[in-house]
């Protein structure tokens, strides 16, 4: 769009072999692009501003900011996002330097199912967490068979620590994506360098490979931090009812109380999180030059 | 800290591919090795299994008295320059610089000054505040030579350090890596290239490798005034190689009897005579051949003459001629006795048949343009 709003009046003045002004052909994405999106949005928006009681007014904002069930899902939300990103980070980053640097039989087989990890839905690594860890799942299982105790010792699947858990096994591979192809960039004459010169590998990883690799750190992660605050499958799936972020609140509100005004409040408040979460991540990028 | 090199029987395989086969060379400490030879030759190879980046499949690599064989890169305490530099891009000049001290420890009080020594004697010195993009590929050498030289390594390896330069900034770069082996005559370098004018230039002693194997080592002198293979006759220098028959105080080529040492040579055998292009004169002299002019090169400085005598072309680096012959004249060209090297007879047979035409393919200025 940008690139296209830019060009635009250096070719309209000239105009197209043609004769037809070149904004034109900006028209049937703009077009596609409002109708599809930013109408639905605007509606949204405005019902958000419409009471069931009719008019035009706040309320349905005033309502739901006084509600301790939103104020809890908000803090939810941002710290499921937040600590799922870090996590993604930490073990994609670890992950995906073994995958590039260590060389180890199947290193190729790994890194190509990254790939085909990224094109699992989300419910899938939930189900398969709760075969596992569930309450009647295998780890559950083997430990009341072997103790004889009614029920396992596994029952964090239903609280945050479960989503934390399922959303950082589904998001770190969106995070490795970038990481290896940028990686695959490195010079590994500049690695050897450095370990001829005395630098170990934690060094190397630390003062080479890091900074090379921070821009798709910074892309991965703000991908990352956007998914998990409007994730809704997993948190479906995982069977927490203690557990609600904003966009399970905004399914409470619509499908089962009929709130719509309060539904699209709270569509509202999670779309600027996510577009202000993003604002911040370009203009720190910006600032670090990344 | 002096040290020397040695390479020990080092065989390298990749998969079943033996890339570099038994090497056994010395580098004296304070020795300037040139590892020449064509790509492929094993000689990157011999450098990376110092560095400890291949492990060799058998016998040993020592830095001085100590066994290296097993040892990580890190612990080698190596200086590396590499083709392409390496340089680390988001850290400026002086980091790049302070790189190994920081890695091996030194105190910091220390760094600081050895890294602007090693920048003040790469000449580098204003520029430490740069990044290395700001930076012209020469310039970029300069500082990768700098970190090389800051940890003062023992041993300091050089993987086609010029390559990637342009031959202006080479030929300057060769002056100047000269003039640092002068300032650190107790380092050790083991200096990879393809390029001939490189290795004859620096090298104290050169060492010639092709198809994974150590063909010859020698002084640059030796190995351009009396090379002992074909190969070494027609990569360190151009090469006119003859076949010839050992006769009784010189040899037959053809039908012309030459006179030329043929030393403990068997009468009767057949062998290769070599003699460098710049030692044939023009006109009727001892050992003359006639034939005709099949191509005339004009070098500005010089002409090359190919003159074809009896089936076979014979170059001829004349100092530029007023009158240079025309295609198809005949004319006669001589060399003395002691500027002709009879090669050891019937070692290498396949070798013998195609050495006619051999300097067309590789021997004209093959130094700068070999990959």
């Amino acid at each position: 769009m940008a690139s296209a709003a830019v060009a635009a009046p250096a070719k309209a003045a000239t105009r197209t072999r043609t004769g037809i002004p070149s904004w034109v052909w900006a028209l049937p994405p703009v077009a596609v692009l409002g109708t599809v999106f930013l109408y639905p949005l605007g509606l949204v928006v405005q019902q958000s501003f419409r009471p069931d009681t009719g008019g035009t007014s706040a309320r349905a904002y005033a309502d739901v900011f006084a509600s301790t069930a939103f104020r809890e899902a908000l803090g939810t939300t941002v710290w499921l996002a937040l600590g799922s990103t870090v996590g993604c980070l930490v073990l994609g980053f670890v992950l995906a330097v073994v995958i590039a640097f260590v060389p180890f039989p199947g290193g190729k087989a790994v890194a190509k199912f990254i790939d085909v990890f990224l094109s699992f839905p989300s419910f899938l690594i939930t189900l398969a967490l709760l075969f596992v860890y569930g309450t009647v799942g295998m780890a559950n299982g083997l430990w009341t068979g072997a103790t004889g105790a009614a029920e396992g010792p596994f029952q964090f699947l239903t609280t945050p620590w479960g989503v934390l858990l399922a959303e950082i096994t589904y998001f770190t591979p969106f995070v490795m994506r970038p990481l290896l192809a940028a990686f695959s960039g490195i010079d590994t004459g500049q690695l050897e360098v450095a370990s001829s010169l005395g630098a170990r590998p934690a060094r190397i990883v630390r003062q080479i490979v890091l900074p090379e690799a921070l821009p798709a750190l910074a892309a991965g992660g703000s991908l990352v931090l956007v998914l998990c605050l409007n994730e809704f499958g997993i948190v479906l799936f995982t069977g927490a009812k203690g557990v609600t972020t904003l966009p399970m609140l905004v399914y409470g509100k619509a499908i089962l109380e009929s709130d719509y005004p309060g539904a699209c409040v709270v569509a509202v408040v999670n779309i600027s999180i996510s577009v202000g979460f993003y604002g911040l991540y370009r203009v720190v990028s910006r600032r670090v030059g990344a | 800290m002096s040290s020397g090199l040695r390479f020990d029987r080092v065989s390298v395989a990749y998969g079943g591919t033996t890339v570099l086969d038994s090497l056994d060379l010395t580098v004296e400490p304070g020795e300037v090795m040139a590892l020449l030879g064509p790509s492929g030759s094993g000689k990157t190879t011999a450098l990376r299994a110092v560095a400890g980046f291949v492990r060799p499949a058998a016998g040993r690599v020592f830095i001085g008295d100590r066994d290296v064989t097993g040892l990580p890169p890190h612990r080698r305490g190596i200086g590396m320059v590499v083709q392409q530099y390496a340089l680390f891009p988001h850290m400026r000049v002086e980091d790049n610089v302070a790189f190994g001290l920081k890695a091996q420890k030194a105190p910091k009080d220390e760094i600081r000054g050895r890294v602007a020594e090693a920048l003040e004697m790469t000449g580098m010195a204003a520029y430490a505040r740069r990044h290395p993009r700001e930076l012209s590929g020469g310039q970029q050498q300069r500082v990768a030579i700098a970190r090389a030289l800051a940890i003062r390594p023992g041993v300091l390896l050089l993987d086609e350090p010029l390559s990637a330069l342009d031959a202006r900034l080479r030929s300057g770069m060769l002056s100047e890596l000269a003039r640092l082996h002068r300032e650190l005559p107790h380092v050790s370098i083991l200096y990879v290239t393809h390029d001939q004018v490189e290795a004859l230039t620096l090298a104290d002693r050169i060492a010639v490798m092709d198809k994974a194997r150590l063909q010859d080592v020698g002084t640059p002198r030796e190995l351009y005034r009396a090379p002992r293979t074909e190969f070494t006759a027609s990569f360190v220098g151009n090469a006119n190689l003859l076949p010839v028959t050992v006769g009784s105080g010189g040899v037959d080529f053809s039908g012309t009897e030459l006179k030329v040492p043929t030393r403990d040579a068997a009468r009767g055998t057949t062998a290769t005579l070599c003699v460098r292009p710049h030692l044939v004169g023009l006109g009727a002299g001892p050992n003359a051949l006639t034939g005709s002019v099949i191509e005339v090169q004009w070098r500005g400085a010089t002409h090359r003459l190919y003159i074809e005598v009896a089936g076979h072309r014979v170059m001829a680096d004349l100092r530029e001629l007023r009158q240079p012959p025309a295609l198809g004249d005949e004319i006669t060209v001589h060399f003395g006795p002691e500027d002709a090297v009879l090669l050891s007879a019937g070692v290498t047979p396949e070798r013998s048949a195609p050495v006619a035409v051999r300097e067309t393919v590789g021997a004209a200025d093959q130094g700068s343009r070999d990959g």
